[in-house]
């Protein structure tokens, strides 16, 4: 069975939400943290339940039915949803609130929304949608766990399509935590020059991305997702993903373009050069974390980034980390030189010809690693 | 597809027992775990009763071998998973393609509230290393590599339903042939970010809970693990001793009605219960005991029994609440009686519904009080229903 991205809604860092264009209209920041795009929500939600809404709630429910909208869909058949942090807002406020009011006289409001399914459920309830509901919750693969269990439902024939989205804000407190953790770079940096410097590192991102996965053929898909592999401390990541490539009858020479999880950091980034110059080595690199910044479910970013490469036939310069120059009479790009391009910032498309078959590769703090798999239909 | 998938495993930990034969011996005995709080440093202590697990967490760290500072939610995870694996004594586990998916609500939550008192004061302070496991997903993430399991593992949080979907994602997980055996079920401890969260709510029972009475006045929390070890066709037939028996149906849908609270007509439980029903192939009439989510608040017990009289009427099956016994495990509930109900089938045990008095008016059936061994127990339904109107039913049947 095949299982196709009927429709994609993005809310992020960039303007990816809404937005004409493709990555066309990039925003440059100067810090270590990357904040999203706040969308209209009153095109989405009652300004009622605006101002009771925390930021991820806002930005989940927004992209879902943004998503939905895209799709023509009203009623999905589950809503599956990938967050590591949760509510972090409201997880916050109802913690600060115990400490300081000493545990007197606490309104519930922040703990009734601080569970980590209160997205899904406030898409549910919205779209009074009594369908499987459910919520993955595992650091770096939150997103793909979700993503896993809404192909394998898609298979079982249990729904004919499936929302799945990945979710998660970064509040001053999470931003703080994380930087002391040392995860962040320790002076600003320009997102969009942050593959050009080697230093200890990355710079925090959040968002939500949401896709309708269908089992149905059609012509306005943007993508077939074809497939999907987590895997943990694995022993040999090159070992991984040729095997991952062969279960689909694949090799590297048939991968167009690589979406890699480079985040800037110079040891988080040894893996991706490794592999950049031996697996990877004559296939064309693609980067994305410059323009989200790094967190959990990240990876949704890198899908939704796919998903519409692969729609529109067209590689936005801003992610292209390396071209491989190929001799297009005879289609063979595989026998030419490479030449890399680091960090470019273009406004010209990246490659020329059009790529009809992406893998992603993600890996968090180089234990939790994910191969996706998605072509052209 | 594969057909079947089979619970060869089981273990839990609760506030009636520190593995599964210790709960066999206080249902029998019929003693609830609640008690005072003598764990949490909360302004609740005395007024408020808890079902606390009876055992501190340096003698949780003598019992499972990880560190000092491991989260409690994550000790207790330790204990249960562990038990249900030696339990099932699988041939040759390492190698098989197994995995671990197990729930919490909070994760690290209790190191974090210690963290958050000291960073509060001063955002350069509070030991790191009290924060650095605050994701749910280190808790499943450290009990896996104490068990060795690498080649899958996932952590669902849907609230007071979390591993009740986390044994029925397992199952999936072996019926499309992803892996051979997995873990699965949930933890939780208790912490005062759940016991404030609860009491602003205002369903938490300052007496002993008393599940599906009409005088219920809330539910008293609890904490603890529980995990089964579902296994493939295959690998039962390579077991050493006959499994307990098969996860045969299972469902999960949304009651769509509010973020805490249930519909009157218990929409979301209505269809759990009928869709697990659907996927086992089995009719009211065959389900022979119902262990209920039963927490003890008017507005579940209320919502639950509305959904299984429009369900069941008007054969009734004995049915309980366990957490007359254990309280309230939030992210662990699905996952301790889950085994429950695997027992259930095993030993021919229908549990006593503890304090119960008064039949609730609006309902035509009520809860078994006794005792009963020795019963001829086939099918078992288990209900976890949570915030989010996250309803799930799992259906265990005898092979």
């Amino acid at each position: 069975m095949k299982l196709y991205i009927r429709s994609s809604a993005c809310v992020s860092p960039q303007n990816t939400f809404n937005h004409e264009g493709f990555l066309d209209n990039v925003v440059e920041y100067t810090g270590t943290r990357l904040k999203a795009i706040e969308p209209d929500y009153k095109l989405f939600i009652d300004p009622k339940q605006i101002r009771r809404m925390s930021h991820v709630i806002k930005m989940g429910v927004a992209a879902a039915k943004q998503c939905l909208l895209d799709a023509d869909i009203e009623m999905p058949g589950a809503i599956i949803t990938g967050t590591a942090f949760g509510c972090m807002e409201d997880t916050v406020t109802f913690l600060t609130r115990i400490v300081e009011q000493q545990e007197e006289l606490l309104p519930p409001t922040a703990f009734i929304q601080s569970t980590h399914n209160t997205v899904a459920a406030q898409i549910a309830l919205l779209l009074k949608c009594h369908s499987y509901n459910s919520t993955f919750v595992h650091k770096g693969i939150s997103f793909e766990s979700a993503l896993f269990d809404a192909m394998m439902m898609l298979k079982e024939q249990d729904a004919d399509n499936v929302l799945v989205g990945g979710i998660e804000e970064m509040v001053d407190t999470s931003f703080k935590v994380l930087t002391r953790l040392g995860l962040y770079k320790r002076q600003p940096v320009s997102n969009l020059s942050l593959f050009a410097t080697s230093s200890k590192g990355t710079i925090g991102g959040e968002g939500a991305s949401f896709f309708l996965l269908t089992s149905k053929y059609s012509t306005g898909n943007l993508a077939e997702l074809t497939g999907l592999k987590i895997l943990y401390k694995p022993k040999s990541i090159e070992d991984s993903i040729v095997s991952f490539l062969k279960s689909h009858s694949l090799t590297i020479d048939h991968i167009d373009l690589v979406i890699t999880g480079k985040n800037g950091d110079i040891k988080n980034d040894e893996v991706y050069e490794q592999l950049n110059g031996s697996l990877f080595k004559n296939t064309p690199i693609a980067n994305y974390k410059h323009l989200c910044g790094e967190y959990p479910v990240s990876s949704s970013f890198a899908l939704w980034i796919a998903a519409n490469i692969l729609k529109l036939g067209v590689v936005p310069g801003i992610v292209g980390e390396r071209i491989v120059i190929g001799d297009t009479n005879n289609g063979d790009s595989l026998s030419s030189k490479t030449s890399q391009v680091v960090g470019v910032v273009t406004n010209n498309d990246f490659a020329t010809t059009s790529p009809k078959t992406i893998l992603i590769y993600n890996h968090y703090q180089n234990k939790y690693h994910s191969l996706m798999l998605v072509s052209a239909i | 597809m594969s057909s079947s998938v089979y619970i060869a495993g089981v273990g839990a930990i609760s506030a009636i027992g520190n593995n599964v034969a210790e709960h066999l011996v206080s249902f029998n005995n019929e003693e609830a775990g609640m008690s005072d709080i003598t764990l949490l440093d909360t302004i609740h202590r005395k007024k408020l009763p808890v079902a606390e697990v009876k055992l501190s967490n340096d003698e949780l760290v003598a019992m499972t071998g990880l560190t000092a500072n491991a989260s409690r939610t994550a000790l207790l995870s330790m204990v249960a998973a562990s038990e249900a694996l030696t339990d099932a004594a699988i041939p040759d586990f390492g190698s098989l393609r197994t995995g671990f998916v197990s729930a919490n609500s909070v994760g690290g939550m209790d190191k974090s509230e210690d963290f958050f008192i000291d960073f509060l004061a001063d955002n350069n302070k509070g030991k790191l290393r009290n924060v650095f496991d605050h994701e749910c997903g280190s808790m499943t993430e450290i009990v896996a590599d104490k068990l060795g399991i690498s080649d899958f593992m996932t952590t669902i949080s849907t609230a007071c339903s979390s591993s009740a979907n986390a044994i029925f994602y397992a199952a999936r997980l072996i019926k499309n042939d992803v892996l051979d055996v997995v873990i699965a079920g949930g933890t939780d401890s208790l912490t005062k970010f759940t016991l404030n969260g609860f009491n602003t709510l205002m369903i938490l029972d300052k007496e002993f809970c008393k599940p599906f009475d009409e005088n219920r006045e809330g539910l008293n929390l609890g904490e603890g693990a529980g995990y089964v070890v579902l296994v493939s066709e295959k690998i039962m037939q390579t077991l050493t001793k006959a499994a307990h028996c098969k996860l045969s149906g299972y469902n999960n849908s949304n009651d769509a009605y509010h973020q805490t609270a249930s519909s009157p007509d218990g929409t979301g439980s209505y269809l759990a219960m009928q869709g697990a029903l659907k996927k086992s192939g089995l009719t009211p009439p065959d389900i022979d005991y119902i262990n209920l989510h039963g927490t003890g608040t008017p507005n579940n017990d209320s919502a639950e029994g509305t959904a299984i009289k429009r369900l069941f009427d008007p054969a009734y099956p004995p049915m309980s609440s366990t957490k007359s016994y254990t309280g309230h495990t939030l992210g662990a509930s699905g996952g301790i009686e889950a085994v429950f109900s695997v027992l259930a089938i095993k030993h021919g045990i229908i549990y006593p519904n503890l304090r119960f008095e008064t039949r609730m008016n609006e309902l035509p059936f009520e809860p078994e009080t006794n005792y009963l061994s020795g019963q001829d127990i086939k099918h078992v339904m288990s209900n976890s229903f949570g915030f989010g109107g996250n309803c799930t039913s799992l259906i265990f049947s005898r092979i």
